[in-house]
């Protein structure tokens, strides 16, 4: 761990009791808004978690969101961090930490900041990174954003405390697309990485399936029901627009983007069967990557772009298999059971991530590429759709709770769990998208 | 044929993009003068969020019905199977006139499957059982032309629920004239 030499100390700031209690007066107000549409609840408990103590940024309880909490919810849900209780604590980035203090709390880093309402509406936050056992300052950040962006700063932070504390880079501010069905109605939501912040990108009373993301973030790819048979979009969803990319004769299904986002694979049934093809991204005339006597479909991209993986039954059960991108001879992935689906790499190269049914269940599994182990990850019974984070530690999916679609994350050996517990109808078809320019 | 009626409607305003909530070094030295190249870096300013999505709004799409009067429209399948039953014959050939009989008919022969297993490789099961009818009403002479498979998967299941019941009602093949 090293200290940002460019930032100098902040001047001592004395800690006041009677402004520590005041402020703790106002803390215990209920801040959480009544818009928060998703729960974490950790479920598993990791060997090797760095203790961390969020202390409340000042301002924060007349704030819009609780930073803090956002931050911390954030660190617990990775799997490498265990929150310290820091209610009451008085402090800002400009204070100086009694270090022997939060050491005795066993934090072994410290988080503390502010936010303030400008003039003009705006918020600026401010925090900074304590390494608490060494008593050394590790940097902090200043944001000016509106009132919507508060959440993002909030997941900013978050992945600046990860990557500082663990040298890899976070996925907090990064977002996830999903579906849900509610009332007879199917809708397309890109929301922040923790669930919350949920944006309706598309409404639609047919079935909206097969969310996936463009590799620079800004666009989805989906198969849409609106014209009474699976099509499929390419939706810019800053803006709205949309275009076709596959609506030919036959069902059009599975979008997968190649990691230079210049063509997707999808799986169309024009000549009969469902077969892969690629597509450029801005339309045009598919190319057939192979031909085979049965199902094909399900592909995904490598992250070198160099492989594409798919599903098969081409051997008389569905399996994953594996081809090069412009096509060849495909190589069998997955060689136990009778049903293995719904591949997701990890953008490292090293997990790949799928269903297999297993005793009548279908459950999420994990193999490493390296040396073909594999592991079922989850105690439900229902899973589906697997999607990484861009930085390979974290996998999304859906599963079955109390008789609802719900949305899981999930550290690849399984242990940690949280669930983006939602209301309003079945969350389904997670896709987890890139890394955001910063 | 009819027309898809599609209502799209813009529910916001199209978020600008420009990275206004970068972050800055603290500096407690210049802290105003540090954040200022990210208060110029846009118009961000009062609500309008940089992770803004505008929202497209679908109306509903015009339902069918006709085809053959008194024929049914549905033709179940086995589990686990793609394979027409002998059963249904009488009511394929009775579609198949149908459709010879006016040239400017086009059916669509939806498949579909039961809850189990998810929901892409489903898509290409129901195709499978879309394709079988193809293929038979081709053999009855329909002409490709006025015939088109297409699959559901499972996400439009005629009875919900995961009891065998509803599931054999589910994995069907729907003869939709459009």
């Amino acid at each position: 761990m090293t200290t940002d030499r460019s930032i100098p100390s902040p001047a001592a700031a004395p800690l006041l009791p009677l402004r520590r209690q005041v402020l703790a007066a106002i803390l215990s107000l209920p801040a959480i808004p009544a818009l928060a549409q998703f729960r974490v609840e950790v479920t598993g408990v990791g060997l090797t978690q760095l203790p961390i103590a969020l202390a409340p940024f000042r301002g924060e309880a007349q704030s819009p969101q609780r930073i803090s909490a956002i931050v911390q919810a954030d660190l617990e849900r990775s799997g490498q961090f265990r929150g310290i209780d820091a209610a009451g604590a008085a402090l800002d980035e400009v204070s100086r930490p009694d270090m022997a203090q939060w050491r005795q709390k066993s934090a072994d880093s410290l988080v503390t900041g502010s936010i303030t309402r400008l003039a003009d509406g705006r918020y600026d936050i401010r925090f900074r990174l304590w390494d608490v056992v060494r008593a050394q300052d590790l940097g902090g950040q200043s944001f000016v954003v509106s009132q919507g962006d508060l959440r993002l700063v909030a997941h900013r932070i978050a992945d600046f405390v990860y990557e500082k504390l663990t040298g890899e880079r976070g996925v907090f501010s990064t977002r996830i697309a999903y579906v849900t069905k509610a009332g007879g109605r199917y809708s397309l939501w890109v929301a922040d990485a923790d669930g919350e912040n949920a944006q309706a990108a598309l409404s639609s009373p047919e079935p909206i399936i097969s969310p996936a993301w463009a590799p620079n973030g800004t666009q989805l790819a989906y198969v849409s029901f609106e014209s009474r048979k699976p099509v499929v979009y390419v939706h810019d969803v800053a803006s709205g627009r949309r275009r076709l990319i596959a609506n030919f004769r036959g069902s059009n299904s599975a979008p997968a983007w190649s990691p230079d986002g210049r063509q997707l694979a999808v799986t169309l049934t024009r000549d009969g069967s469902s077969q892969l093809y690629t597509i450029d991204a801005n339309g045009g005339e598919p190319r057939r990557l192979m031909q085979s006597s049965g199902i094909d479909t399900e592909p995904v991209f490598s992250g070198d772009g160099r492989t594409i993986y798919f599903v098969s039954d081409r051997g008389g059960a569905p399996q994953i298999y594996k081809v090069g991108a412009s096509g060849g001879n495909a190589e069998r992935v997955t060689f136990s059971g009778n049903y293995n689906i719904s591949p997701s790499v990890s953008p490292d190269g090293r997990w790949l991530a799928y269903i297999s049914r297993v005793g009548g269940a279908f459950k999420l599994h994990v193999m490493d590429l390296g040396t073909g182990a594999m592991n079922a990850i989850t105690d439900t019974t229902a899973d589906e759709n697997p999607s990484f984070a861009p930085n390979s530690r974290l996998i999304v999916y859906a599963a079955q709770q109390q008789g609802r679609e719900a949305l899981m994350t999930a550290t690849l050996d399984g242990k940690i769990k949280a669930r983006l517990a939602g209301q309003g109808g079945d969350i389904r078809e997670p896709d987890w998208g890139p890394y955001q320019k910063q | 044929m009819k027309h898809l009626k599609r209502l799209s409607i813009a529910l916001t305003v199209a978020a600008l993009m420009a990275g206004c909530s970068t972050g800055v070094k603290l500096d407690d030295q210049a802290p105003v003068e540090d954040r200022s190249a990210a208060t110029n870096a846009g118009a961000n300013t009062g609500n309008t969020a940089q992770s803004g999505v505008a929202g497209v709004n679908l109306g509903q799409s015009d339902r069918d019905g006709g085809g053959p009067v008194g024929v049914s429209r549905t033709i179940y399948f086995d589990f686990d199977s793609y394979a027409i039953k002998s059963e249904y014959q009488s009511v394929l050939d009775a579609h198949a006139r149908f459709i010879k009989a006016a040239p400017g008919r086009k059916v669509m022969l939806e498949g579909h499957t039961d809850d189990r297993g998810g929901r892409e490789y489903n898509l290409a099961l129901g195709q499978k059982r879309a394709e079988a009818v193809r293929r038979s009403l081709g053999l009855l002479g329909v002409s490709d032309g006025q015939m088109e498979a297409i699959s559901y998967g499972k996400e439009k299941p005629a009875v919900q629920g995961g009891s065998e019941d509803a599931r054999a009602q589910n994995r069907r093949v729907e003869l939709s004239y459009r």
